[in-house]
């Protein structure tokens, strides 16, 4: 294939990918979107293989044939529910392959026109490997906490900044090593060091903040891409990474808007330093049964549905789809109010939803929705604390002061469906459960549910 | 313990404070119930029927109330029943502390506790046992039908054959339970509905019920939300007007369902003999208020009259009392939450706890001293009326507030972009050609990243992310130029590199089609 050829399918190739991520503005659009996505990816991967450099060896066959069936195993087997950990551990992948081509770049003997080349070379080597491991290790992490694997809790060494920029140091000395021909190892020293910021990075943020990190680390995995296109000098994988790159570190700005953070507070780990002693709550919680749920429910003529990640774990989001039909079936209206930090991914509680086959035109996002809440009757809180917690708006020194939250406690009647009386991914004690119109109703939001709909028909 | 409900002893009254139904659940609680017999005939509740619920039937009151810890009426009780009662037993019913300090006397000596249902709190957790509201809630229903009995016209308007009929207007005075009640079923028939209330708040609630709110425009409006939700006396300017309001209304309606009442004190007069006079001959005045003096001074108590011009007044006081079956059914429910309150394990024992807002409020009598008065509860009824919000800014400040933002993105963006370009002329000053063409290609690629990204539905940040995460396996392609470079480990590493990207592609497209399969609209 002659290299205008290859250049025309990677031109198209990039088109198809700009149009599958810009078709995802909505969803009849996006099915079509993937196909793009599909077809793009198809192209570009036949044009290199016609490349003369590259053979049909029997290890590339191999290998796509194997990754292939792999991947697909994978993708059917995945629970909806598991979604943000096969992410995380997908996002591994391109920043371990990042790593190996860079070590690879090294070890391939290269001719320069010029010293300001090899340079720029080395430079491309160093950023390719060091974003590659960084991904590689993070996601890595991050598939750990998402899965329960690894504690969820933030993990503070002393100093922890401190490591960071050393290490960042310690990477910058190895690379103006590496230019002088300190030989290969100073690149391995690095490769390990930036796998150990891989996981300190990660380990430092909390729980809550995962859908973030998840984010972040698909954004690294752009970058490392793109780094590895400049060093191979491949234009396709420069434009491709970019893409990824900077469709992942917006998808993070929009989602630390949404929780009132600093983008640079959150991959630093931690919450932010409260002032003062949080407020006094004063109360009781109180808890209910089933059966004051569901009168509740059929008194009710508006009902709010608030998921939350307790959604998701408990599986419950079929029976939750079962009681809305009901419900809608008996003239009642009934949507879903979604955080934008609902769960442990963006749009996490949209796709379960969608899965239970709840009509997406009933699931309204926080702005469309909050004000509606003074005028519904019951509100039924499935598994969410951080995001419904009136801390935000009515207490200054609370750790999520000034988050936007959903303001549930507005309605004249909120059930919250919870494990247990303790606090949320954040730690932090609720006020809404304490409210006046809050009743408790505790148990396996699943069970929970699943016994509301042996009272509902 | 024993509960039991004895028959009604005063004239005319044909409610019953326990039915079979409610018997069922008072058990539920661990209850043994008793009825005396005959109790619930007046409201079509067979001896049989209180057998078949597991209840037990005795012949007479005295049996009765010897036998049970917690007695339950529906009336206050008369001298002679409250003697019987003794120490420690308890007693649940209307009873009227405020009107009749000698039975409250009586009771404390005799160390009966009562509660008084009237009592009961109006904060939103009482409202189950609220028996005010749902023996008012009938009363209004009822008032209607005696007005429709008594009025020689259809209520709705009807073109026919016959003639062209108008639809009848109907004035309700005082939209609380009662008010609102009548509002809606007097709408419900056809007539015009027309109401008028002292708490401008509630102006929101006959429309909702779709009766027109008669406004009367005037500062000194009532806060209701001051009073616990009840009216309050007004002042005589208010008054004045208000009147002038009616007189005006007086010649055009049909029927008048007046319902206002102030706790404790005689029914304010609102409908006067001279409206009487002005309105039309066969129109109806049914007074609710007619227990405490009527809102009409014409109004004899338990009795309807007509006057000279032809209009008929109703003053029954017993409108519960004539729908025995349904005000016994509302009311039994109403003592059976009480009952559920007052045991909260659910063993078939009182636990009667004084520091319950609704207990504390509904208890006039308790281990021999007089609980009433009670304080007032820790819960407000309705929430105050908010203070007045902070002055909304005018166009003209949002949109100086506007222009100042825009300038100041707009001066961000300029030091960005001077700061983008100083830092693309370092680079270019040293790199080559070949890497400034990547760049380029570089960032425009970003940008185009960026503002894609942008109109990006929210609910498809799973699926995007997915999608992005399939396509950064293009990394593929460094990895397939660099299987054939003839050094083995370089071979391992790429085909390995191939072997994950491959994975990441197919999965993470396959997953984001599994994904977006699953949206369907209604």
């Amino acid at each position: 294939m002659t290299i205008g050829l290859q250049t025309a399918a990677y031109i198209s190739a990039t088109v198809l990918f700009i149009l599958s991520l810009g078709g995802l503005s909505n969803q009849e659009s996006a099915k079509r979107a993937v196909w793009y996505g599909i077809i793009g990816m198809a192209i570009a991967v036949l044009a290199t293989v016609a490349e003369p450099a590259v053979s049909l060896s029997t290890v590339l066959m191999g290998s796509i044939v194997a990754g292939a069936v792999i991947g697909v195993l994978v993708a059917l087997r995945v629970e909806m529910t598991g979604m943000p950990q096969l992410v995380a551990a997908l996002h591994s992948f391109v920043g371990l392959a990042a790593v190996f081509i860079g070590l690879n770049s090294d070890l391939t003997v290269h001719d320069f026109a010029s010293k300001a080349e090899q340079v720029i070379h080395e430079v491309e080597i160093f950023l390719g490997v060091f974003i590659g491991a960084v991904t590689f290790t993070g996601s890595i992490i991050a598939y750990g906490k998402l899965a329960g694997k690894i504690d969820g809790k933030a993990l503070i060494i002393p100093g922890r900044n401190m490591w960071n920029i050393a290490i960042v140091v310690a990477s910058l000395v190895l690379l103006v090593m590496y230019m002088n021909h300190a030989g290969p190892w100073t690149l391995y020293v690095m490769t390990v060091l930036a796998c150990l910021l891989g996981i300190h990075l990660v380990m430092a943020i909390g729980g809550a903040d995962m859908p973030v990190v998840v984010s972040m680390l698909n954004s690294y995995s752009g970058w490392a891409a793109a780094a590895t296109g400049f060093l191979l000098g491949n234009d396709l994988l420069i434009v491709t990474g970019a893409l990824v790159g900077s469709s992942g570190a917006i998808l993070s700005y929009i989602m630390c808007k949404a929780m009132n953070r600093h983008f640079v507070s959150v991959i630093l780990g931690g919450w932010g330093d409260a002032t003062g002693p949080a407020m006094e709550i004063e109360g009781e919680q109180v808890a209910i049964d089933v059966d004051g749920v569901a009168s509740s429910l059929n008194d009710a003529d508006s009902i709010i549905i608030v998921p939350g990640y307790g959604m998701a774990v408990a599986q419950a989001q079929q029976s939750i789809s079962e009681l809305t039909r009901r419900l809608r079936a008996q003239g009642k209206s009934v949507r879903f109010a979604i955080h934008p930090v609902a769960g442990r991914l963006p749009g996490h509680m949209n796709v379960l939803l969608a899965e239970a086959k709840v009509p997406y035109d009933i699931v309204l996002e926080m702005d469309e929705i909050n004000d509606d809440f003074p005028n519904t009757d019951v509100v039924i809180v499935v598994g969410s604390n951080d995001i419904v917690n009136p801390a935000a708006q009515e207490d200054p020194n609370s750790p999520i002061a000034g988050m936007p939250v959903l303001e549930v406690w507005k309605a004249k009647q909120v059930f919250v469906s919870k494990r247990g009386q303790g606090t949320g991914y954040s730690g932090i004690e609720n006020p809404l459960f304490f409210k006046e119109n809050t009743r408790m109703f505790y148990g396996d939001a699943k069970a929970s549910v699943d016994a509301l709909l042996g009272q509902i028909t | 313990m024993k509960i039991g409900a004895p028959r009604e002893t005063m004239a005319g009254e044909n409610r019953v404070s326990m039915t079979p139904d409610s018997a069922l659940q008072l058990q539920k609680l661990g209850y043994e119930c008793f009825v005396e017999a005959g109790a619930g005939e007046p409201a079509r509740f067979a001896d049989d029927d209180y057998r078949a619920a597991g209840v037990t039937v005795v012949k007479s009151a005295n049996e009765l109330i010897s036998a049970v810890d917690i007695v339950t009426k529906v009336r206050g009780p008369s001298k002679a029943e409250l003697k019987k009662l003794k120490k420690g037993q308890t007693l649940i019913g209307f009873f009227n502390p405020a009107g009749e300090p000698d039975a409250l006397e009586q009771a404390k000596s005799q160390g009966v506790n009562v509660i008084a249902m009237e009592m009961v709190p109006r904060i939103s957790r009482a409202q189950k046992m609220d028996a005010l509201s749902s023996m008012a809630n009938i009363a209004g229903y009822r008032s209607v039908i005696e007005a429709s009995n008594n009025f020689g016209r259809f209520f709705t308007g009807q073109v026919t054959a016959a003639g062209k009929v108008p639809p009848a207007k109907v004035l309700v005075i005082g939209a609380g339970v009662a008010g609102l009640a009548a509002i809606g079923t007097a709408q419900s028939l056809g007539a015009i509905v027309r109401a008028f209330d002292v708490r401008p708040e509630v102006a929101e609630q006959i429309e909702s019920m779709g009766a027109e709110f008669l406004f009367l425009d005037f500062d000194d409006n009532q806060d209701g939300a001051e009073t616990g939700g009840y009216a309050a006396p007004s002042s005589p300017e208010f008054r004045a007007k208000q009147l002038e309001l009616f007189e005006q209304q007086a010649p055009e309606i049909d029927i008048v369902i007046t319902t206002a009442l102030i706790p404790n004190r005689e029914a304010p007069e609102l409908w006067t003999e001279g409206m009487v006079k002005a309105m039309k001959p066969g129109s109806v005045i049914v007074d609710l208020a007619a227990e405490k003096g009527g809102n009409c001074k014409l109004t004899v108590a338990d009795e309807k009259i007509v006057t000279d011009n032809g209009v008929t007044i109703i003053g029954y006081t017993d409108f519960p009392s004539r729908m025995a079956s349904q005000a016994s059914t509302l009311y039994s429910t109403n003592i059976r939450h009480m009952m559920t309150d007052l045991t909260p394990e659910k063993d078939g024992q009182i636990n009667h706890n004084m520091e319950d807002d609704v207990i504390r409020g509904a208890t006039v009598t308790f281990d021999g001293e007089i609980t009433y008065p009670p304080p007032p509860p820790k819960v407000q009824a309705i929430a105050s009326k908010k203070p007045e919000k902070t002055p909304q800014k005018t166009p003209e400040e949002i949109a100086a507030d506007e222009a100042a933002a825009m300038a100041r993105a707009g001066r961000q963006q300029t030091g960005l972009l001077i700061a983008g370009a100083a830092l693309m002329a370092v680079i270019g000053a040293y790199a080559p050609a070949s890497f400034m063409q990547h760049f380029i290609v570089f960032v425009l690629a970003v940008f185009v990243g960026f503002q894609v990204i942008w109109g990006v539905a929210h609910s498809l940040h799973t699926p995007l992310m997915a999608v992005t995460n399939a396509i950064s396996g293009i990394i593929i392609v460094g990895a397939l130029l660099q299987l054939d470079t003839g050094n083995s480990i370089v071979t391992v590493l790429a085909g390995i590199s191939v072997l994950i990207a491959t994975i990441n592609i197919v999965g993470g497209f396959m997953v984001t089609r599994r994904m977006l399969q699953m949206f369907k609209k209604s």
